[in-house]
């Protein structure tokens, strides 16, 4: 049994590159507080994890069912607003502990995401962009309007933290990173023997015609996206809000929509491998500019425009070609430096 | 009230026409979204603002004359816009999230780029007329107000003749009917294309000259307008000429009367104009003029 499990990870991560690389990342996330515990450090790897859900559930949505989002921050703020609502003390809230109000959070992102699917399910391409575009902002406005709830501009501050220390802080985000990736990645994984919903939403993107021709239910497959994808951005901006300890307006903004996209893009669209390393590049490298604050938002434009223009496909997906090749027979995955296929021996070239 | 939200109503509204008449006008053409396209309204504004405003320069402004600086910062926004296209739009041309990706992260540059050059501060730029202001039909309207609306219905109706009466009308129409068949019957797309992308560009241009003078100054200005531009394309069908300035006036009458009419109104406006938005395009999801084609139908 274990020589067979020791077998298997031989065979299936240590000889490709890719799925190697991820491991020692992850092992060396897992050990990173015994190298350092500088409270400003750890903060930015506890955001970085929140937004890795977040961009991670961006691509589940709009990279495989190829239905744009551009209104993705509104599962963010929804959830953000409904956990600092319910967990806030109580002549204005319920004062709920953080166990109960973050399901509970999650679970509003899961509605709005339905919600926001009535007219996004019969509009496509551009127009759905920009209906989704809108959803965030019509509720922004609701926001600044009715302010003895809200706060306004300054958001609701004053509600539980996470745990008290750092380090646990840490571990909470970096496990529910881990598991939600993992369930989402699961998810999506088209060559999958257990679930369908991978190639189903492959066969989405490509041509939906097609899909329902072949007798899927396209729509409700859609709602199953939106409403899974709304999920778990719920589920990082519940917990965002009790890492930050407010829910402020900030996460309902238009730049966050467009954060989670170009994170996403800037790894690679339609793997969710390449939004994981996006948003670990992209976030703690803006974040550490934060010295040159009036350049941060420019270097951050120039680096976009540039992988855009240059490597389309994103930078994990690039480097994931340079150090891995399929063996055009068996179709297992090889390092690139094989001249013959591992197991078959067929050749590369 | 009533005439102020008539004078409001229509002033915003020929704004809003002028961004979006360019807007759909790429969109018809080109098919793809030019998210940066309200950046050269900022852009404008703050052209006029440099050459004109006394103290920015030390001392004396550096052109003198109003009308010429008007016409050199819309050259120079419509040079900076021909910019963009061929470095930036024209590669990934056929790829859409990648050119609405990239035209928002120049939106984004050029606000940085005002932020780093202006820092931010609240401006105004000079207004020739200001203050003066002419009765009409017993309505105290400011003459800068006249001169925005005056100045687009001028505007619409040059656009209108070049795309009716001119060769020049005939290739873009074409072109924006079905691009490989317009490429077979000998019009050069890629110059149409280009042509089409500085028109927008000179619109956005106009619109920001004509309004600097009436509103605060700042980089961030490119925001509130850019929303509006999205509902208001929606709402009109993309890429339809006629329904963007049909709903630029329904957008601007919904979010004046939201402001005069409701105590919030101020923060309600945008949520109401896309609430619009999405109702019409539940009811008819190509928009009021859109055109479904028979490849893009659902």
């Amino acid at each position: 049994m274990l020589s067979r499990l020791l077998k298997d990870f031989q065979g299936d991560v240590v000889s490709i590159p890719g799925r190697l690389i991820a491991l020692i990342f992850f092992v060396l996330l897992f050990l990173f507080p015994a190298f350092t515990q500088q409270s400003y450090i750890l903060r930015m790897l506890i955001f970085t994890n929140m937004f890795v859900i977040f961009a991670v559930s961006w691509d589940f949505i709009s990279g495989y069912t190829g239905q744009m989002n551009f209104g993705h921050a509104l599962f963010f703020g929804v959830a953000a607003y409904v956990t600092a609502m319910l967990n806030r003390p109580a002549p204005l809230g319920m004062g709920w502990p953080i166990a109960v109000t973050i399901p509970l959070g999650a679970l509003a992102a899961v509605v709005a995401g339905v919600l926001m699917c009535l007219p996004a399910l019969r509009l496509r391409g551009p127009y759905l962009a920009l209906v989704t575009l809108a959803f965030p902002l019509i509720l922004l406005g609701v926001i600044f309007s009715f302010t003895q709830f809200t706060g306004g501009e300054l958001g609701i501050s004053g509600i539980d933290r996470m745990t008290d220390s750092r380090v646990a802080d840490y571990y909470i985000s970096l496990g529910v990173m881990l598991v939600s990736v993992l369930i989402m990645w699961k998810l999506t994984d088209a060559q999958s023997s257990f679930v369908r919903t991978g190639i189903i939403m492959h066969a989405i993107r490509e041509d939906e015609i097609a899909a329902r021709a072949s007798g899927i239910n396209t729509i409700g497959y859609k709602l199953f996206a939106f409403a899974v994808g709304g999920f778990f951005a719920g589920l990082a901006g519940a917990m965002y809000a009790h890492f930050l300890r407010i829910a402020g307006p900030s996460s309902l903004d238009l730049t966050l929509s467009f954060q989670a996209i170009i994170w996403t893009v800037f790894g690679g669209i339609v793997s969710i491998y390449g939004a994981v390393v996006g948003t670990y590049i992209l976030y703690p490298l803006t974040e550490s500019l934060r010295f040159i604050s009036e350049y941060r938002l420019l270097i951050f434009a120039v680096i976009v425009i540039l992988i855009l223009l240059f490597m389309p496909e994103g930078i994990a997906v690039w480097v994931r070609d340079k150090i891995e090749r399929q063996c055009p027979r068996c179709k297992l995955t090889n390092v690139s430096w094989r001249h013959a296929c591992r197991a078959c021996g067929a050749d590369l070239y | 009230m009533i005439e102020g939200i008539i004078v409001q109503t229509l002033v915003k509204g020929s704004v809003y026409a002028l961004l979006a008449l360019g807007f759909a006008l790429i969109f018809g053409v080109a098919r793809v979204l030019q998210l940066s396209h309200t950046s050269f309204y900022m852009l404008a504004a703050f052209g006029l603002f440099t050459l004109t405003d006394v103290a920015f320069l030390g001392g004396i402004p550096f052109i003198s004359n109003p009308w010429v600086a008007i016409v050199l910062s819309i050259i120079v926004t419509t040079a900076i816009g021909l910019a963009v296209y061929k470095l930036f739009i024209d590669r990934v041309r056929e790829h859409h999230v990648t050119v609405m990706l990239i035209t928002l992260a120049v939106a984004m540059a050029f606000q940085q780029i005002m932020i780093i050059i202006f820092s931010g501060q609240y401006r105004s730029a000079p207004s020739f007329v200001s203050g003066q202001s002419w009765d009409i039909l017993g309505i105290k309207v400011a003459v800068q107000n006249v001169l925005v609306f005056g100045g687009a219905g001028i505007v619409m109706l040059i656009i209108w003749a070049i795309l009716q009466k001119t060769r020049l009308g005939i290739a873009i129409r074409a072109t924006a009917q079905d691009t490989e068949i317009a490429n077979l019957m000998g019009i050069n797309v890629s110059t149409v294309l280009l042509l089409v992308m500085g028109i927008a560009a000179a619109l956005a241009a106009i619109a920001g000259v004509l309004v600097a003078p009436t509103m605060v100054l700042e980089p961030g200005m490119l925001w509130p307008p850019f929303v509006m531009v999205m509902a208001i394309i929606t709402l009109g069908g993309l890429g339809s000429i006629k329904g963007s300035v049909i709903g630029a006036f329904i957008i601007a009458l919904v979010e004046t009367l939201v402001v005069f009419l409701l105590p919030t109104g101020a923060f309600l406006k945008g949520a109401f104009a896309l609430l619009v938005m999405i109702v019409v395009l539940i009811f008819r999801p190509e928009g009021l003029f859109g055109i479904v084609f028979e490849e893009e139908r659902l």
